[in-house]
């Protein structure tokens, strides 16, 4: 592990800098802390920073950078002759960096040497042989391009590591010199110190950031690679689901809508059941409840929404599904196949987002200043009027701010409908059909043996990202909606 | 009365306050009816919840035990040379142990007829459980050895009434005929129910053998998990909520960080597992179904909920604490590291526990990132690899069970939630505690 | 006129006395609000409540139309009478009883709907109306008694909380009146409005006098010297002094209320 080892060592010349740099500074002024800048700490703490910071943040970028442009040269290596018909560059890199994969588990393992690894074969048979004995993948034959760009990779790669960990030690000592050099009385170390740690808090809030960014582009990247195997009108307007099992690419039906159907159809079922239960749950809380009855209804009920999903995707499965099945399937009303439909998520999904409209709900109708329902009440108005037609109709912003945030809970929640939707693709009208989602989708296309590169795997990708778009439209409009709402009575 | 009377003269029942009038009574009825609709949302919601409850507890029970049956079994030096020595070991030593089996039915007057393949359906491969406890302890050798060997999955559903008589079709798992041996070594006292600890310790096995399931391993990759995501969502979280609460001023990158937090929030969590597919294990090579890539896509997600807990702690510090500390000379780095934070600590850690319970039962990530679809078969060899290492989560693990075709798996999935509850209960038992206790009033 | 009604309490025919307080009680939870009030408020009168803050005026002012039924913890005790009805009694519904007792809030409080509709609603719920016509008549003689019918009859159909701080107070008046109440109690209904709304809410309420009894709380001796003929002074939760406007302000009987009037207190 050979960052580890790199970690380690730049940790170990940080601690000696913390050390040297401390005493330096003590001893500049002959013991005498008080005429020192800043506590003695913080000369440490100020070699030890630049140490430390510098050499990550290389290292970090120096693997960023690596991959991309060892990918870039391997895959210029490889003639347009060695690319198959119906295959891509894509699928031959994938091809390359699995070999590349093969000859350091088989080295490692002991099934050749390194030098063997590292010089051209000829004998291709014997080098697959060796790669799978080591327990390596190999899927299609070894061709000699491939094969030489595997080699090539694997060189680099070994060189670039090399070369970074070098650059990252002299880095490390160069920093530890320069704070060193520093460590004297006068020196302002504490500023220098808090400086470079509001740089790390910083860093730290930037995350964030960086998280969006990664989604966006890790799915805008896959998504256009995918429309560049799959024409996206057909994506988009298509309104066949049928993958193809091969995982090679070829005949795939891959058309959105009836996954978006199906996503909306389960939602629907799902908030037809959350919504007036939350709402009314809500109302009777904040209006109606006695202090004592709050107290426990409301924690009661919000366990219902720290229970992982997983469950009532089991609970979908096992016990919803086959109860529904018992009403409605051949020996009851037979509208029903099977335990798995649209209505078995939509409800157990309903269940689950009870506490989710309630609580929201809740906080809103409390919002409403009191002032107004004193209004009613010295009108003569009942309680139930006064929530009806002053309380709601005022609240009717907040609600819908809450509802949409629900809505986009239930469209991107996954595991209830992996487990209780079903896995056919459907257009239909029967709610006690199987039909199946986009995160379902997800999930299959993902979890199942297609190829990476295949447009069966990469349409995961702009399953996700017409996901991510939906829900993200639906919580900034939630989002705001809901701000205004506070705005207005703050 | 015309259409152009006064508004005055309009009716308004009796005058008197003290008798109710028609409309009020109807006024009446409808609030009654409305309350009563709030009542009954209430209780649908408190039903589903004791609905989910027992059909978890009901459900799950039989996962914690196991059905085995209790010889006494004794090997002379002799038999064990001479069963060595043979082509087929093992079947030499199930051919003992079927004799001693029958030598203590009869003795208590249960006549039984079983053979070879009976037993191994029944209680699996027995030949080779003796052979390998006799070679790895010889000195056991010529005296009575008890043994407590599991049933299989089929004949323990069938004692805990999953499997009926009326039900089974015979088939190379199970014959009707293997039931009335069953019968018969209850009826002779040698079978009997016992806590399944092999279920809270074990690891998974495989599609075929759902009695040997256990979900011991999946629990240690979900505490390599756990660790990760506390080992970075809790000191970049309040590094992160540090910044925005106490130094950061309104600005456009600002504003950025707060609306992406606010959105990260709510984005999918299957996006997260995304995200994970693509940047940590498609890009940066980390290996696939490890708790660290687990780890890395769980603090992501965490992030925005320990943020947004964190920076209520911090906001719930009074500026008194601030003015106090600014105005002995510290300076503002020293007065939030010195004083703001550890006032503010209980909070955070109880917003960081309810994070943690949050990750822990969370699935949708943990199937892209390849923690199911593969049998999770051992625990890890050290504490590094355990990191690194292919295992499976405690979540991923119950799907794992659920998306079998074996019924007897379902017994296990339920059980492997009670066990998930079980520490959920315990993290937000804890966040309670944690508020309660240090719960301070300014 | 003003004489008449304001005459002594021993001449005045029973019929005119409105409410009838005796040795009322209000607590919040251990905190005896209210102590021993008994007071007679007369019909087609303005009485005014006056009082340091805290003093429980405004408590006193909600246990006439039983609004403290809406707060939890608050209890009140003894004997109010409506026309010699007792309010409290357990047949009545104070639904009903607020049809009858109007109030007007301290800070206008118009629902976020049409300015129509704010004037409709009590109508519309106790059902005063039959059919559009009645309704919209209903509505602008309300609006036209709270006077501002003619700053809003172009526009009904906009936002009641839209309108400025004045005109939103004259909203809720109308509103209150638009379900005929035979009182209407008004609490502190100009402390969020400027000095000319003040002018034309006070103007208001002396129109108000001729249909109901009207009682206001009121903080500020000048409003209470301009608007009321009798005026009650409270301190502490105790009924200090009841009596004519006048005799209160020139000749208070009381130490505590001279020195309240004089500004010593409050």
């Amino acid at each position: 592990m050979p960052i580890l080892w790199l970690f380690l060592i730049v940790l170990a010349i940080a601690a000696a800098g913390y050390v040297i740099g401390r005493s330096r500074a003590v001893a500049s002024v002959g013991g005498d802390h008080r005429k020192m800048h800043s506590l003695a700490s913080f000369y440490g703490s100020n070699v030890a920073i630049k140490v430390f910071v510098p050499a990550f943040l290389f290292t970090i970028a120096w693997l960023l950078v690596q991959p991309i442009v060892v990918n870039a040269t391997v895959s210029d290596m490889i003639p347009e002759a060695a690319i198959a018909d119906n295959s891509s560059r894509g699928l031959v890199m994938a091809e390359v960096r699995r070999i590349a994969d093969g000859l350091d588990s088989a080295v490692a393992a002991g099934g050749m040497s390194a030098d063997f690894a590292r010089t051209p074969q000829t004998d291709l048979d014997d080098v697959t042989q060796r790669i799978k004995d080591a327990g390596g993948v190999v899927t299609s034959d070894i061709t000699a391009p491939v094969l030489n760009a595997a080699q090539r990779y694997r060189a680099m790669n070994g060189t670039g590591n090399f070369i970074m960990s070098g650059l990252a030690i002299l880095i490390a000592l160069g920093g530890a010199w320069w704070g060193i050099r520093e460590s004297h009385a006068d020196f302002r170390a504490r500023n220098t110190v808090e400086t470079s740690i509001r740089a790390l808090l910083i860093g730290a809030a930037s995350i964030a950031i960086l998280t969006t960014l990664g989604i966006v582009l890790s799915l805008i990247f896959n998504t256009i690679e995918f429309f560049r195997l799959y024409p996206a009108a057909d994506f988009f307007f298509g309104t066949n689901w049928a993958p193809s099992f091969s995982g090679r690419g070829g005949s795939s039906d891959l058309g959105v809508l009836p996954l978006l159907w199906g996503t909306f159809y389960i939602s629907i079922v799902a908030l037809a059941v959350a919504v007036p239960i939350g709402l009314f749950a809500a109302i009777y809380l904040s209006e109606y409840a006695s202090k004592r009855v709050r107290s426990v209804a409301k924690p009661l009920l919000e366990v219902l929404a720290g229970i992982p999903t997983i469950v009532y995707g089991l609970f979908a499965l096992l016990t919803v599904g086959p109860l529904l099945l018992e009403i409605f399937g051949k020996d009851g009303l037979g509208w029903m196949q099977a335990g798995t439909a649209v209505m078995t998520a939509g409800l157990v999904m309903g269940i689950m987002l009870i506490p989710f409209v309630s609580s929201l709900s809740d906080d809103i109708i409390n919002a409403v200043p009191q002032a107004l329902r004193d209004g009613s009440y010295g009108l003569g108005a009942t309680q139930s009027e006064t929530i009806k037609q002053v309380v709601l109709p005022a609240a009717l912003p907040g609600i819908v701010g809450a509802i949409l945030l629900a809505a986009s809970r239930a469209i991107g929640e996954t595991m209830i409908v992996v487990l209780g939707a079903g896995a056919a693709a459907r257009l239909s009208l029967n709610p006690f059909e199987a039909m199946t989602t986009v995160t379902a989708k997800i999930v299959s296309q993902l979890t199942g043996d297609a190829d990476f590169a295949s447009p069966e795997a990469l349409v995961a990708f702009a399953l996700g990202m017409t996901l991510f778009v939906i829900t993200l439209a639906l919580n900034v409009l939630a989002l705001y909606i809901v701000r205004k709402y506070r705005e207005q009575y703050e | 009365m015309t259409d152009t009377s006064l508004p005055q003269n309009a009716p308004r029942g009796s005058n008197s306050i003290l008798a109710t009038d028609a409309r009020t009574k109807k006024r009446n009825a409808a609030e009654k009816r409305f309350r009563a609709l709030g009542m009954g949302a209430i209780g649908i919601g408190l039903f589903f919840l004791i609905v989910l409850f027992t059909t978890i507890i009901r459900s799950g029970a039989p996962a914690f035990t196991r059905t085995v049956v209790d010889v006494q079994f004794t090997l002379t030096q002799a038999q064990y040379d001479e069963a060595e020595g043979t082509l087929f070991k093992t079947a030499a030593y199930a051919d003992l142990f079927i004799a001693q089996l029958g030598e203590i039915l009869a003795e208590q007057d249960v006549a039984a007829d079983f053979d070879a393949e009976s037993i191994e359906r029944t209680l699996g491969k027995v030949g080779g459980t003796l052979r390998e406890f006799y070679r790895a302890n010889e000195d056991q050798l010529d005296q009575p050895v008890n043994f407590s060997l599991a049933t299989s999955s089929r004949v323990d559903g069938y004692l805990k009434g999953r499997v009926t008589l009326e039900g089974i079709e015979d088939s190379r798992f199970l014959m009707a005929s293997d039931l009335d041996l069953v019968d018969e070594l209850q009826a002779a006292g040698v079978i009997k129910s016992e806590f399944n600890w092999p279920f809270i310790t074990g690891a998974d096995s495989g599609v075929d053998n759902p009695g040997g399931a256990g979900i011991g391993a999946s629990v240690v990759g979900s505490f390599f998990m756990m660790l990760v995501v506390l080992a970075l969502a809790l000191p970049i979280g309040v590094a992160a909520s540090i910044y925005l609460e106490e130094f950061a001023v309104q600005n456009r990158f600002t504003d950025l960080i707060e609306v992406n937090i606010s959105n990260l929030a709510a984005v999918p969590s299957i996006v997260f597992g995304i995200l994970g597919l693509a940047v940590f294990i498609q890009f940066a090579g980390l290996p696939q179904s490890a708790p660290l890539v687990g780890g890395l896509v769980l603090t992501l997600m965490t992030l925005p909920t320990i943020i947004i807990s964190t920076r209520a702690a911090l906001k719930a510090v009074p500026p008194s604490i601030r003015e106090a500390a600014l105005g002995v000379g510290a300076s503002k780095m020293q007065t939030v590291f010195h004083h703001v934070l550890p006032l503010a600590m209980p909070g955070i850690l109880t917003g960081t526990i309810i994070g943690l319970a949050q990750a822990l039962g969370e699935t949708a990530p943990l199937l892209l990132i390849g923690m199911v679809g593969f049998v999770a078969r051992g625990y890890p060899d050290g504490f590094l690899t355990g990191f690194t290492e292919a295992n499976s989560a405690m979540p991923a693990q119950i799907y794992t069970w659920a998306a079998r075709a074996d019924a007897a798996f379902y017994d296990k999935a339920w059980g492997g939630i009670i066990i998930l509850l079980i520490f959920l209960m315990f993290m937000n038992i804890l966040a309670v505690i944690l508020r309660r206790r240090f719960e301070r009033r300014w | 006129m003003m004489k008449d009604n304001a005459d002594e309490r021993i001449g005045v025919d029973a019929m005119d006395i409105k409410f009838a307080a005796k040795d009322v009680q209000v607590y919040y939870a251990d905190n005896h609000a209210i102590k021993d009030v008994s007071v007679d408020i007369l019909d087609k009168t303005v009485t005014a409540f006056i009082g340091p803050s805290g003093c429980g005026k405004s408590t006193f002012l909600r246990s006439l139309n039983r609004m403290n039924d809406t707060i939890p913890i608050c209890r009140v005790e003894g004997d109010i009478r409506l026309d010699g009805q007792d309010i409290n009694a357990p047949e009545v519904d104070p639904v009903q009883l607020r049809a009858k007792v109007g109030m007007v809030f301290q800070k206008p409080n118009p629902f976020p709907k049409s300015i129509y509709d704010n004037v409709a609603y009590g109508p519309r719920i106790h059902g005063l109306a039959r059919g559009k016509a009645e309704l919209d008549e209903i509505v602008e003689k309300s609006l036209r008694r709270a006077a501002i019918w003619d700053e809003v009859k172009d526009r009904l159909d906009a936002a009641g909380t839209g309108l400025s701080g004045g005109q939103q107070q004259r909203l809720c008046i109308a509103r209150a009146v638009a379900t005929e109440p035979e009182v209407l109690l008004m609490d502190e209904p100009c402390s969020a409005l400027d000095p000319i709304a003040t002018a034309q809410v006070e103007e208001l309420i002396d129109e108000l006098r001729q249909s109901y009894s009207v009682i206001i709380v009121t903080h500020s001796m000048q409003q209470a010297a301009r608007v009321s003929q009798k005026t009650a002074f409270f301190h502490l939760g105790n009924l200090v002094e009841y009596g004519d406007t006048t005799d209160i302000f020139t000749n208070p009987r009381d130490t505590r209320t001279e020195s309240y009037i004089t500004g010593r207190i409050g």
